[in-house]
């Protein structure tokens, strides 16, 4: 009987811890995670310590991947995922990150795993998260004079000016065409 | 300490100058950079890869890969096509084994919607996946080989590819591109014929290997142009994010269906080859011997199919698995059920990654879901895409000639790394 009224008293109080959580304005994660992969948040500001922290001291010798969420007409906007992954403990976990909407910057951690730098410049390609630090951050999947950021929700299926680029390729070689011909026939 | 660094850094020019000069004396090239563009038409760079090199003479100096070229937009499609109507394009990522892009995506929804997976598909999905490694494996070797100047090796292997391709037909009226998995089983069961071609075809094959390992493991050309070619230590494999063959080649013994087993791999009996020098070789070496234990899994996973005959292959969950086609055909509600699956699946809100032992490496989809019947991410992590981004640093500083084995043997597909 004891042991049934101390198991309802604990229940009580953490129902009541919850709630008292609830209404300081803690909201439960939105999108947990449903792989039993564990999830941290770190702010930005604390994120490259932390995931050092975590290649030296933890053993996650590897960056399994590095991408970002778009969670368009919300805000904050763009969520940093960097998903590490340890061999000797044959684990992995996710670290998120919260960035600027207007302007995202996030520091490197080519420094830490060489590795991650095509993942970032993806994601830079992507979403037009600037990497601080990152030595040759450019496009690397789409054009590089190409505009836009594809990946951003406001970015539409069917691509903006998907063929400008060749266009202008192809105006200035019929232009060298025609210069040639121009050339030979004086 | 200026003045310190600075006087060293002259020493050290002029020692470069001096050995270089005495080594490449009747070179006169030699100390002229010059840039060389290798692709993105290129047979030797295996669909279409650019590479700018900086040779200085034979030497490459500074190597930078571009990619992009075959840039289709699969993560923005699956963000705006919906959940199931994306399962056909992940057949075009990396298109040497479609199969194994299907399960892995499969696995991730399964995650996010929690639905079981019944035994018998499970068994089914195993033993496609290996027949699928066994044939990008084959298209690793025949196609470097080629590449090196082995003819007869890049007909070998794909005359037991066109096997595994008539059994992949039999089971499932495509050659290439099956898309026979799905959420919550696979499409249909193995049958007879299916059953009697891959019982002969894992007859035949080990006889095979040991046909390619003549060819190859002991010819004096293959081992020269492969042995000390691409040299990784452990660490900087797992720094530079390497998985899978290129990662076990270089010592490290991690392999995703033994550590963190899906599709129920932990009751399969089978080794995990590892290398000890991390080079082309030791690489060629361990994916030579991951075809014999492929061959094994699949002997096993027959037997499993035979002892389960007639169980069920479908999960039986109508908010995300889609009915039986039979059934479609005969009831009306199973063709609503079906419509409103294609059209309007909705996943409930989480995050899944599934990560699995793909030919190429660690192979996953990170799916994020907010409740909607569009994914709100779909991330790819393609183990191809990493391979690419060793190439600069395993070949600075070595000859052009290399080149070709390295890219041949660090194994990637340019539909998966440009998506």
């Amino acid at each position: 009987m004891i042991g049934l009224g101390v198991g309802i008293d604990y229940s009580l109080f953490i129902v009541t811890r919850f709630r008292q959580l609830l209404h300081e304005g803690l909201e439960p994660r939105e999108l947990s995670p449903r792989d039993g992969m564990t999830a941290v948040e770190l702010p930005l500001e604390r994120l490259v310590e932390g995931l050092a922290r975590l290649a030296e001291r933890a053993g996650f010798a590897s960056a399994s991947l590095i991408t970002a969420v778009d969670h368009h007409p919300k805000s904050p906007r763009f969520r940093l995922v960097h998903q590490l992954w340890s061999v000797d403990h044959a684990d992995r976990v996710r670290i998120e990150t919260w960035l600027d909407d207007k302007e995202p910057v996030a520091p490197t951690v080519t420094h830490i795993w060489p590795g991650s730098a095509y993942m970032e410049r993806e994601c830079f390609d992507m979403f037009g998260i600037r990497f601080e630090g990152h030595a040759g951050l450019k496009r690397i999947l789409m054009p590089e004079e190409y505009d836009h950021f594809p990946l951003r929700k406001e970015f539409p299926h069917q691509g903006i000016e998907p063929d400008r680029l060749y266009r202008a390729w192809e105006r200035e070689r019929r232009e060298q065409f025609f210069e040639r011909l121009a050339e030979e026939s004086r | 300490m200026s003045e310190r660094s600075d006087s060293l850094r002259t020493e050290v020019l002029e020692y470069e100058r001096g050995a270089s000069a005495s080594q490449w004396s009747d070179d006169p090239l030699h100390g002229e950079l010059m840039t060389l563009n290798m692709g993105p038409q290129h047979p030797a760079t295996h669909g279409v890869l650019r590479i700018i090199v900086t040779m200085d003479g034979e030497t490459m100096r500074e190597v930078e890969p571009v990619v992009g070229y075959l840039h289709r937009g699969k993560e923005k499609s699956c963000e705006s096509l919906g959940w199931m109507k994306f399962m056909p394009h992940t057949d075009r990522m990396d298109y040497v084994q479609p199969l194994l892009n299907n399960v892995a995506y499969a696995l991730s929804m399964e995650k996010l919607a929690c639905v079981e997976v019944p035994e018998r598909a499970q068994i089914i999905r195993v033993l496609l996946m290996e027949l699928s490694r066994i044939s990008a494996h084959l298209i690793y070797l025949g196609t470097t080989g080629i590449d090196l100047g082995a003819i007869s090796i890049f007909f070998a292997a794909f005359k037991e590819r066109e096997a595994i391709y008539d059994i992949l037909d039999a089971y499932s009226g495509h050659r290439m591109h099956n898309t026979y998995i799905r959420i919550g089983g696979v499409y249909a069961d193995i049958e007879e014929p299916v059953f009697e071609r891959t019982a002969e075809f894992l007859k035949t094959f080990p006889a095979a290997v040991d046909d390619f390992e003549k060819l190859l493991t002991g010819n004096r050309i293959w081992y020269d142009r492969n042995r000390n070619i691409g040299v990784i230590d452990r660490a900087s494999a797992l720094a530079w994010c390497l998985t899978g063959p290129n990662l076990r080649g270089a010592g490290v013994e991690y392999d995703v269906r033994k550590q963190e087993p899906y599709c129920g791999y932990e009751r399969y009996d089978f080794d995990v080859p590892v290398g000890t020098l991390g080079d082309c070789y030791d690489r060629y070496l361990v994916r030579i011997e991951e075809m014999r234990q492929s061959a094994r899994i699949c002997r096993q996973a027959l037997d499993l199919l035979r002892k389960t005959e007639g169980a069920e292959f479908l999960a039986e969950d109508r908010r995300y698995v889609l009915p039986p086609k039979g059934d479609v055909h005969r009831s009306m509600e199973e063709l609503i059920y079906q419509f409103k699956i294609v059209t309007d699946l909705r996943l409930p809100k989480g995050e899944a990654y599934v990560p699995v032992e793909s030919s190429k490496g660690e192979l996953g989809f990170f799916l994020a879901s907010d409740g909607t019947n569009k994914p709100l991410r779909c991330h790819v992590r393609a183990p191809g895409f990493l391979n690419v981004q060793a190439i600069p640093m395993l070949a600075r500083g070595r000859l052009f000639s290399d080149m070709v084995s390295l890219i041949g043997s660090l194994d990637f597909v340019m539909g998966e790394v440009d998506r």
